[in-house]
């Protein structure tokens, strides 16, 4: 990493994530001869997907990585161009606020490789900027979550993946979506019992959209292994079902589990009592979109509910120079990332006046495996919905906002006293002004303002729009909490 | 390898967080909440819910999923703020 003062070349693309779509677009923008910054928040490249322990660490293993060929050879060519000066890798690094510039972008980023206590504030300029910062699993409120031994399905993921952790030994993955299945099968492997998976969904939804969802020979490829993990370690797949509550005293010891209807209605004498030790849930992700409305990018509505940045074919935002890859641009897996991060880089390499780093032809293949790649994760996205009265799970003692500890009864009476969005819920009872900004209960307030409605995807439910741009409550500058000290010790 | 928590001595690999190395060591949960003192550990474990917040070498209000345990590191258990000693 060399020495951001003496280093007098200015960066032409500035990365900002270097997962599956952050490390694609750095290598063909590298290829095509640009001078490239990669900044990650974590400790190794690979963002969640390709999720490694640093150097030294014990590794879970390959058993838990899909497409590593892919990961080794990204890594190969930008570890090639590292050394050879024309990449920075900076590791560590919380980007907290870009803002445009005459010439490109001023990137604020707080060094935190060092140890704790001396975070370092740095300041990057760069001609264009990229933001592929990924996505955080969506969650919902339900009673009994704030225990701890309550995860995310992703946190239980990265405790597996990234540090050969297992959190539980009787476990069971809830809410919806495909990420169930390797979080259920992963802790199954690494020796968990996997109670059940409960798929909120019902598997009629898969048929509506089956000729999509089959023509996709390496995702059947993908289902099929699951299927096969799944029968090996006798894990039953429970679908309509959903955990609606988590009980114990000062840490989980069992949940609920009930049928749901179609709308998502519990049916009535269906809830049944399973002890646990740990419990994952996720209902789909939401992309990680502070930079991008920071630095004032077009947003559009996705069918799942949330909200993304609009892009053009080649991965650009409606912000000159700013571009976007992966989630960011609508939830669609690493595969896809991966694609849009290269169009995203040949986009740069135009932009700066290069030659492109692909070929014609191959560029038309990624062309067409992008256009196929989103058409799949739209029809996965819509066989997943949030289930519409997912609300009437809530107890008025139950926790809408983790952070403030606000319950629903008071998030309820803001509601009846006027407000009718997760703004006004925030001003009046501090939903969503705590520590992570909304982030894990800015959906869930938003939909219980009646501000969105969950939608199936079929029809609109009356005239409430479905997506949310969960950090849009605040239009925060700030994407992530910075201790103003290290601000006071920037050079 | 290990680091000290709240006295203890907690085992880990190189590359885990303090955060990791506390739930494979049986640990759930190392703070209690400013209002009702309710135990919270790690939820999210990729820094976005600030949940498993921490006493780290003196300073509060780390994220547990995030540090990474290296030897000897004093971790405490925090509460409220963090700031009430």
């Amino acid at each position: 990493m060399g020495d951001l003062c003496t280093d007098s070349r200015p960066i032409d693309l500035l990365i900002v994530g270097g997962g599956p779509a952050g490390m694609s677009a750095a290598s063909t923008a590298l290829a095509g001869g640009l001078h490239v910054a990669l900044l990650d928040a974590g400790a190794a490249l690979g963002g969640q997907f390709w999720r490694h322990p640093a150097p030294g660490a014990v590794d879970a293993g390959d058993r838990l990585h899909h497409d590593l060929s892919t990961y080794r050879a990204l890594l190969a060519h930008l570890t090639a161009n590292e050394r050879a000066g024309r990449l920075q890798v900076l590791l560590g690094h919380h980007v907290w606020t870009a803002a445009a510039t005459p010439t490109g972008f001023a990137v604020h980023a707080l060094d935190r490789s060092g140890p704790v206590g001396a975070e370092r504030a740095v300041t990057l300029a760069a001609t264009q900027m990229l933001i592929a910062t990924g996505a955080f699993d969506r969650q919902l409120p339900f009673p009994g979550w704030d225990l701890p031994g309550v995860f995310t399905a992703g946190g239980l993921q990265s405790l597996l993946k990234g540090h050969g952790v297992t959190a539980g030994s009787r476990v069971v993955v809830a809410g919806t979506g495909p990420f169930l299945l390797p979080v259920a099968t992963g802790l199954a492997d690494s020796g968990a019992r996997v109670v059940e998976i409960c798929e909120a969904n019902s598997p009629t939804r898969w048929l509506r959209h089956a000729r999509t969802l089959l023509g996709s020979p390496a995702k059947g490829a993908e289902a099929v292994e699951y299927a096969a993990q799944l029968v090996r370690h006798r894990i039953p797949v429970r679908t309509s079902m959903a955990v609606v509550a988590a009980h114990g005293v000062d840490r989980l010891e069992s949940v609920t589990i009930a049928g749901l209807d179609s709308s998502g209605r519990v049916r009535p004498g269906s809830e049944r009592r399973v002890e646990v030790d740990a419990l994952g849930v996720g209902w789909g992700f939401a992309p990680q979109l502070d930079l991008a409305i920071t630095l004032g990018a077009r947003l559009e509505d996705s069918d799942d509910g949330n909200q993304v940045v609009a892009v053009d074919a080649g991965q650009r935002t409606s912000v000159p120079a700013l571009l976007v890859a992966g989630e960011l641009s609508g939830i669609g897996g690493a595969a896809l990332a991966v694609r849009e991060g290269q169009l995203a880089g040949e986009s740069a390499l135009t932009a700066a006046g290069r030659a492109a780093a692909t070929s014609p032809a191959r560029l038309a293949q990624v062309r067409r495996d992008v256009a196929r790649g989103r058409a799949f994760a739209r029809a996965m996205r819509l066989a997943h919905p949030v289930p519409p009265a997912w609300t009437e799970w809530l107890t008025d003692d139950t926790l809408a906002c983790r952070c403030e500890e606000v319950p629903v009864s008071r998030v309820r009476a803001a509601v009846t006293s006027g407000a009718s969005d997760a703004r006004q819920v925030k001003q009046l009872t501090r939903t969503g002004m705590g520590w992570c900004q909304g982030r894990m209960c800015g959906y869930a307030a938003a939909c219980l303002a009646g501000e969105v409605a969950p939608s199936d995807g079929r029809a609109s439910r009356g005239s409430l729009p479905a997506a949310y741009p969960v950090v849009a409550a605040t239009e925060r500058l700030v994407a992530t909490p910075v201790p103003l000290g290290s601000l006071a010790r920037e050079a | 390898m290990t680091f000290t928590f709240d006295g203890r001595s907690v085992p880990f690999v190189a590359g885990q967080t303090v955060g990791a190395a506390l739930v494979a060591h049986g640990v759930v949960s190392w703070r209690t909440t400013r209002l009702a003192q309710r135990p919270r550990g790690i939820f999210c474990g990729i820094g976005v819910c600030f949940d498993c917040l921490i006493t780290v070498a003196g300073e509060p209000n780390q994220r547990a999923c995030l540090v990474p345990a290296t030897v000897d590191l004093v971790v405490t258990s925090q509460e409220g703020t963090g700031h009430d000693g």
